[in-house]
């Protein structure tokens, strides 16, 4: 009996070992990938257990957290949601994240190797850091001209500084409060279904994520790619245009809402935005040089990142003369996102090197100190020095006499550009005013700033006007913002 | 957290006097009651030390009940210790500890998910029930003066078992199964005190008959089957305990009698004849139910396919849980009060409290629990080789294997190697009924151990051999 029963005691302990072999199976063998299941919520519990770090604006929080109680307990607020949504995004625990929320999550949630002080030790520890800050570019002042410029327009804002590419405003209208979409539950699917559905999308930042026509204002890159090109040597010099301009190709003319436009200088022609000029130059640069042009100037540049991701702003480069000419004048393929327009005047602003726009400025951890800064970009080249001088002054002619004089700031020297982009299967779409501009103050050699404003604007007719009516005013309000 | 194990050498003491020419007498094993009482204090500390840790980790602060909680326990474990150095001072000296470690950490992973659920405290009540089984335990270890008395009884405790089981089919069912008595507030798995009663009962029988169960019968082949006449009145019995429990829909609670019924009567007869019938049996009955029964169809689908329910859409099932809350507990776990086993939901504190150790302790955790229940089952086992008399020596058997296989199946099930049945992880779940019962367990084998290393006088050799005799006292 006692032999059996060392047999029994034998099977017992086989037992046990088999439990052990299966405890490592289940916890070191397939613990990691139970840990991914999107059914296991530990990975979003831990996500939460933390306040998130804030976004700074001038050194400021714009965003919070509040203990919710729940099992994910922090959630998300934001002291000037509209105002900042565009810049910030949503971080919700329902939807996820978008813009800031999203590009710089790692930091914000805690997760990021780097804000660890020993990540082996607090790996064995298991806690979870608590989220750094990202300080943005942003100007409180210029942020708000902009929200405020918009107004209840639909349209949207980009304010750059030339010398650097650091984003002083980026606004889009009609916005909406991030953080409704912050905890879970009825009213978060309530929310997010409301703003899903609604027709003036008001969760779509226009400024980075919306590519309009850029119609007219597209001429500053064509006038650029004619000067460096050799196409125009003298922008005082009659440029031989026809007025209507037969599309090579078609039997279709191109004509112009202005009368001055036949033979008329490129100056004159910029000033008043001659269709007929500008397709014809477009022509004469040729297809492989207007694209060069417009990849100088950050157009075809896919995955820019401000962190946030931007859409691709896009100048077709297979087409026959007809499209060319009409790319040209900013219609056709060619789209660009606000931020873009904005990056093309400060580049003119920028005797001709375009900065790469950025959003954030360093990442600090929850104590204040300084994780990152934004890597310095290297200056990208647009156009020559003195092309670009000339564009300068093209463009300050716009503003003192032209269709920009809206724009206009005491004690500054601003230069602009106005558009109209037809949109829509038979141009049947709202169309959108444009307005592109940089301010410098008359005491400073600096470029203040470049703005972008583009309006989907339904009174605006074919008319230069609209550009110049509902876009430059808002223009001018940010770029006085930026010289105060 | 490891539990401190120290080797207790069973050294023979130094104090034997050996004349150089008279035959080397019995070593004389010494009692070691210090050493239980260190490890007691050893146990308690550690239970104590849990539960700060539960508190700083969740609130920052010790809890305010800690000293109490240890003051409680330490009683507890005091009283114990008294009654065994009075009426067992031969005892083991690691069952106690390891009874009172195991019942301790249990009391702190039911006070951790208590801050889960807060309008639904459980370590109270487990902590009076705690109490009532140690009263138990002294009260055993106190009035059975030895273990022989119980085989007197044997009927008795067969048909009390019987009644027990077949009572809560009188009373309404609470989740699924038809295994509680509930009586002004009170709700009781009579159950659980069956599978004891149970355990004497075969140990008196198989004690009794276990000769003639050894050598008559039929031969087939190389097997030889046993003559229906022995084998009937307790494979009625069996039958019987299977087909309530079938009824009361505890599964787990089956399996468990069918295995220390196979156990037993293969350490009595020594015949592997009765595995190989006895698994048979088993594979046939599991078969069987798991066809006829949808309730454990599903238990076996869910065993095979824990994250279907994930994949259809409907969120992760309990199994699926508790995986997840053993994965994430990894090499070291995630430090006690930091995880969220409380995710498992219904049955977080009982059938799958041990998804928090695992979670909480991690591996390293999991493998010192393991090695604790390992050495408990061992030092029963033990106890039994110890005993001359055949119910003696049964009756540990049946009592270390009765922990052994519940641990089995409620581990195997909570972490996915066997299908899942609902049981109580011996000392650490929630259940007044199973921790009562645990002690119980801890004073019988406290009981036999004592019996099995009490020096002998040779006068007792001859009472011992006496057993092959049937005087059943029935």
């Amino acid at each position: 009996m006692i032999r059996c029963t060392r047999h029994a005691a034998a099977f017992c302990l086989l037992l046990i070992v088999a439990l052990l072999v299966n405890a490592t199976r289940v916890q070191v063998f397939l613990g990691g990938r139970y840990a991914t299941d999107p059914a296991n919520r530990r990975a979003e519990i831990a996500r939460y257990e933390k306040p998130r770090g804030a976004v700074l604006v001038a050194g400021r929080p714009v965003t919070g957290s509040r203990d919710s109680g729940g099992r994910l307990r922090y959630e998300r607020t934001y002291t000037d949601g509209p105002l900042y949504a565009p810049v910030t995004g949503y971080s919700s625990q329902t939807y996820g994240t978008s813009l800031i929320e999203r590009a710089a999550d790692g930091i914000l949630s805690g997760a990021d190797e780097r804000l660890a002080a020993f990540p082996w030790w607090d790996g064995l520890n298991r806690t979870r850091r608590r989220g750094g800050d990202i300080a943005t570019t942003i100007q409180p002042a210029i942020q708000r001209a902009a929200f405020k410029g918009l107004g209840r327009k639909k349209g949207a804002v980009a304010a750059v500084e030339p010398r650097t590419g650091r984003i002083l405003a980026l606004a889009s209208t009609p916005s909406y409060d991030p953080g409704e979409l912050s905890g879970n539950g009825r009213a978060v699917e309530a929310a997010w279904r409301r703003l899903n559905g609604a027709a003036h999308r008001p969760m779509l930042n226009r400024a980075i994520r919306e590519t309009y026509p850029p119609g007219s204002v597209f001429k500053v890159v064509t006038a650029a790619a004619a000067l460096d090109g050799g196409a125009v040597s003298d922008i005082e010099a009659p440029t031989d245009s026809p007025d209507p301009y037969p599309l090579p190709g078609t039997d279709t003319w191109l004509g112009n809402e202005s009368d001055d436009c036949e033979d008329a200088t490129l100056t004159d022609a910029f000033r008043v935005s001659c269709n007929t000029v500008f397709a014809r130059l477009g022509v004469a640069v040729g297809q492989p040089a207007m694209a060069a042009a417009a990849r100088r100037f950050g157009f075809n540049e896919p995955g820019l990142r401000i962190p946030s991701s931007v859409a691709t702003s896009t100048f077709d480069t297979r087409m026959d003369t007809a499209q060319l000419a009409l790319s040209a004048i900013g219609q056709y393929n060619t789209t660009a996102t606000p931020l873009q327009m904005a990056t093309v005047a400060a580049a003119v602003a920028n005797d001709g090197e375009r900065m790469p726009p950025h959003l954030v400025d360093k990442v600090t951890d929850a104590s204040g100190s300084t994780l990152a800064t934004w890597p310095r970009a290297t200056p990208r080249r647009a156009m020559s020095p003195a092309a670009a001088q000339e564009l300068q002054r093209m463009m300050v002619d716009v503003v003192e006499h032209g269709s920009g004089r809206h724009a206009a700031i005491d004690g500054a020297t601003v230069g602009g550009k106005t558009g109209t982009a037809q949109h829509g299967k038979h141009n049947e779409g709202v169309p959108y005013a444009w307005f592109i501009s940089w301010a410098k103050a008359d005491n400073s050699g600096d470029p203040a700033v470049a703005v972008a404003v583009v309006v989907e604007d339904a009174a605006a007719d074919r008319a230069e006007i609209s550009g110049g009516g509902s876009a430059a005013p808002i223009a001018r309000a940010v770029m006085r913002a930026a010289l105060r | 957290m490891t539990a401190t194990a120290p080797t207790p050498a069973p050294a023979p003491a130094a104090g034997t006097p050996a004349a150089p020419d008279a035959p080397p007498p019995l070593p004389l094993l010494p009692r070691r009651r210090g050493t239980e009482l260190v490890l007691l204090l050893a146990a308690v500390g550690i239970s104590v030390c849990g539960y700060a840790v539960v508190g700083l980790a969740t609130r920052h602060a010790v809890p305010a009940g800690a000293a109490r909680y240890g003051a409680g326990l330490g009683a507890l474990a005091l009283l114990a210790h008294l009654a065994v150095r009075l009426r067992a001072p031969h005892a083991d000296p690691l069952l106690l500890p390891i009874a009172v470690l195991l019942n301790g950490l249990g009391l702190v992973l039911i006070f951790r998910l208590d801050l889960d659920t807060p309008h639904d405290r459980a370590a109270p009540a487990q902590l009076v029930w705690s109490a009532v089984g140690v009263a138990l335990f002294t009260v055993t270890v106190l009035l059975l003066r030895d273990h022989r008395r119980l085989r007197r009884h044997a009927s008795r405790c067969a048909a009390l078992a019987l009644l027990l089981m077949i009572a809560p089919i009188l009373f309404p069912a609470v989740n699924g199964a038809k295994i509680w008595i509930r009586a002004a507030g009170f709700s009781i798995q009579p159950g659980e005190f069956a599978k004891v009663l149970l355990t004497v009962f075969f140990a008196a029988y198989l004690a009794a008959n276990r000769s003639a169960l050894a050598r008559t019968g039929r031969l087939a082949g190389k097997l030889r089957l046993p003559a229906g006449r022995v084998l009937g009145p307790i494979l009625a019995i069996w039958l019987v305990s299977v087909l309530v429990l079938i009824l009361e829909r505890d599964l787990g609670t089956s399996l468990l009698f069918f295995g220390i019924f196979v156990v037993l009567l293969y350490v009595a007869t020594g015949r592997t004849g009765w595995i190989a019938i006895g698994l048979l049996l088993a594979g046939a009955g599991a078969a069987a139910v798991g066809a006829l029964e949808p309730h454990v169809h599903g238990r076996v689908e869910d065993w095979l396919h824990p994250f279907a329910g994930i994949a259809a859409g409907q969120g992760p099932g309990q199994l699926a849980q508790s995986l997840f809350a053993f994965g994430s507990g990894g090499l070291l776990g995630t430090g006690l009060g930091r995880g969220h086993s409380s995710l498992i939901g219904f049955a977080m504190k009982s059938d799958f409290i041990l998804a928090t150790f695992g979670e909480e302790l991690g591996l390293a955790g999991l493998t010192a629990l393991f090695l604790l229940y390992a050495l408990f089952i061992a030092r029963g086992f033990r106890a039994g080789i110890g005993l001359r008399d055949p119910f003696g020596g049964l009756l540990a058997a049946g009592l270390a294997a009765l922990p052994a296989l519940q641990v089995f199946i409620i581990t195997g099930g909570v972490m996915g190697l066997i299908p899942l049945t609902g049981m109580a992880m011996p000392f650490l779940a929630q259940g007044g009924s199973s921790v009562v019962t645990n002690w119980l367990i801890v004073a019988l084998l406290i009981r036999l151990s004592d019996r099995a290393r009490t020096p002998r006088p040779d006068a007792s050799e001859a009472s011992d051999t006496a057993d092959a005799s049937p005087e059943t006292g029935r």
